[in-house]
């Protein structure tokens, strides 16, 4: 019960010259959420490519539920119960709101491979679906299509796909980007229900959403894990403040 | 922007299966009409010979369609699928097979078989270089044939009889043969009609709209597509065999990889994405290169701006004008 959902080792990533992750090792243990945070260029976004399948690392390993994913394509680890959301927000445009998330719930329900029946009649698809969509506050939005969805919508459809998963791990990167301040509290709401049942990596850089939910942070400066610890560990870490919290404080 | 984005998704409208299909049954009611009135209007059986020949590439472009416009893979190689077709159909009966009960699902799954292994290299490459490969495989296709002189080689292969229909001589009369084609292509319109409204369908245009999503979602594009690409494969091979065996002949031609790039006109003009459309593409495209061809043998001077025309001023094709596609 105690063995860590994620475990990321010794892991290494260079662009030629340009070593973007250096040696990173952490863990995601059972309902915690876990930040990653650092300075812009600190290879937080190339560290989550890789964790979930889009980057292939140089060296390291990634384990997720004690099985070695390091290699694996992206569908798979997805398939194992990693879901994501992107930091540029990835939606299908041209589905309607519940059609992006009766997609996810689809794929946890029987096989895909199914050529004959309309989808529109799969009514326990669709029931999952708007269930869904009223938990994440998009209930009223269903008939609508994605691309027309508000910045802050599309960010809430995008968790909305990857709760539909029913994850194992779930991968938030920079959630809160670009999002308005209610918004954003909205969000930290329904990120905090979650805690506890479902473990997450938070990629943030809103510190107070980040100390609002974090259980662990870890810091990422230059490739390299610096410093992991509770909130309160962290703010009192002089390393981080030197090279992270104090740069944003000045 | 919004509206935009509303227009394609075409919301509000209630989803009754009777307004997405009623275009489609216009376009084969009228086909089944053209054997009745044609006698009327004189002409003999070159309006028979012609709408029969539309109805043989629109079962084409349906299946083209359903990779090009719901998969969203330009696909330069679909003529191969035809030309495998017609010569397995021709090949078989050189060698004395005469039932078309067997011949036309050989014809298919010789298409289908080399979709598959075809479609399996190709589909590990993604835009110009998805249609430069398609293109190549086509071509290889095109140049293998040429060069098999056992079955004519350059010249073709000439049919010196018709199949049979569990034994009956029926595709010998022309009215019987018109309506078996009819036939095949409501059928080939409704299976793909299923598969792009199906489980499968979804993720088919979930892959199209977002390729990244739908591997974060646990799908594997390449799977879908090749699937699809067999599905096309296999009722393009079937367009070829009826055509072999309406020409009496089969041309390495079919192959060609101009007839590929026809294909795609037909499904642009029809408006890609809808599989009347395709229908529509097809119709439209052989009447002008019957109509247009009478007048001067530049007929595409002709052509090419009123394609141009289409792509920029009907959104949605010509098939756009009869209604809107609605998934789901």
């Amino acid at each position: 019960m105690t063995d860590p959902v994620l475990q990321v080792e010794g892991l290494c990533k260079r662009f030629g010259a340009l070593t973007v992750t250096d040696g990173v090792g952490f863990d995601v243990r059972p309902g915690e959420i876990h930040a990653l945070i650092g300075p812009n260029g600190a290879g937080k976004t190339t560290l989550i490519q890789q964790i979930c399948g889009r980057l292939v690392p140089d060296a390291g390993t990634i384990r997720f539920l004690g099985e070695d994913i390091t290699r694996l394509p992206t569908h798979r680890r997805a398939q194992r119960g990693l879901a994501r959301t992107f930091q540029i927000t990835r939606l299908l445009p041209g589905f309607t709101t519940l059609q992006n998330v009766a997609t996810a719930v689809q794929r946890r329900r029987g096989s895909s491979f199914r050529f004959l029946r309309p989808v529109g009649r799969d009514r326990e698809i669709d029931a999952a679906a708007r269930a869904l969509l009223q938990r994440t506050g998009l209930g009223a939005r269903a008939e609508v299509p994605a691309s027309a969805l508000s910045h802050g919508e599309k960010r809430q459809l995008e968790l909305a796909m990857a709760l539909a998963l029913e994850p194992k791990l779930l991968v938030l990167d920079e959630p809160m980007a670009g999002t308005g301040r209610e918004e954003t509290a909205r969000l930290v709401e329904l990120l905090r229900g979650l805690a506890g049942t479902l473990p997450m990596i938070l990629v943030e850089h809103d510190m107070s959403a980040v100390f609002a939910l974090a259980d662990r942070i870890s810091v990422l400066v230059y490739g390299r894990v610096v410093a992991t610890g509770t909130p309160a560990e962290i703010r009192a870490n002089p390393e981080v403040r030197a090279a992270y919290l104090g740069e944003e404080a000045a | 922007m919004a509206s935009d984005a509303m227009s394609t998704v075409d919301i509000g409208a209630s989803p009754s299966a009777l307004r997405s299909v009623w275009p489609a049954l216009l376009i084969f009611a009228v086909l089944a009409l053209v054997p009745v009135v044609a006698p009327l209007l004189g002409g003999g059986t070159y309006p028979l010979t012609v709408a029969g020949r539309i109805m043989i590439f629109a079962i084409a472009a349906v299946s083209l369609d359903l990779i090009l416009g719901y998969g969203g893979l330009v696909s330069f190689g679909h003529a191969a699928f035809i030309g495998l077709g017609a010569y397995a159909l021709g090949i078989l009966m050189d060698a004395g097979l005469e039932e078309g009960l067997l011949l036309l699902p050989a014809a298919m799954l010789a298409a289908a078989v080399f979709a598959l292994l075809t479609g399996a290299v190709s589909l590990k490459t993604r835009g110009v270089h998805y249609i430069m490969i398609t293109l190549a495989f086509g071509q290889m296709a095109y140049f293998t044939m040429t060069s098999l002189s056992a079955y004519g080689g350059d010249d073709g292969l000439t049919l010196w009889s018709r199949p049979l229909v569990a034994g009956f001589d029926w595709l010998n009369d022309r009215s019987a043969f018109y309506y078996i084609v009819l036939l095949l292509l409501v059928t080939a319109w409704a299976l793909c009609r299923a598969v792009t409204r199906s489980r499968f369908g979804r993720v088919l245009r979930g892959c199209r709209e977002d390729e990244e999503r739908m591997r974060a979602l646990g799908y594997d594009p390449f799977a879908y597509r090749l699937a699809a690409t067999v599905i096309a494969g296999a009722i393009a091979g079937l367009a070829g065999a009826l055509l072999a065996i309406q020409a009496e002949f089969v041309s390495p031609a079919y192959m060609s990889w101009q007839r590929s790039g026809e294909l795609i006109v037909m499904v642009v003009l029809g408006g890609i994405g809808s599989l009347h459309g395709a229908i529509v593409g097809a119709a439209a495209f052989l009447l002008a290169e019957e109509l247009l061809s009478g007048v001067t043998e530049h007929w595409r001077l002709i052509f090419g701006p009123l394609l141009i025309l289409v792509v920029l001023f009907l959104r949605g094709g010509l098939g756009g004008l009869l209604g809107k596609v609605r998934h789901d």
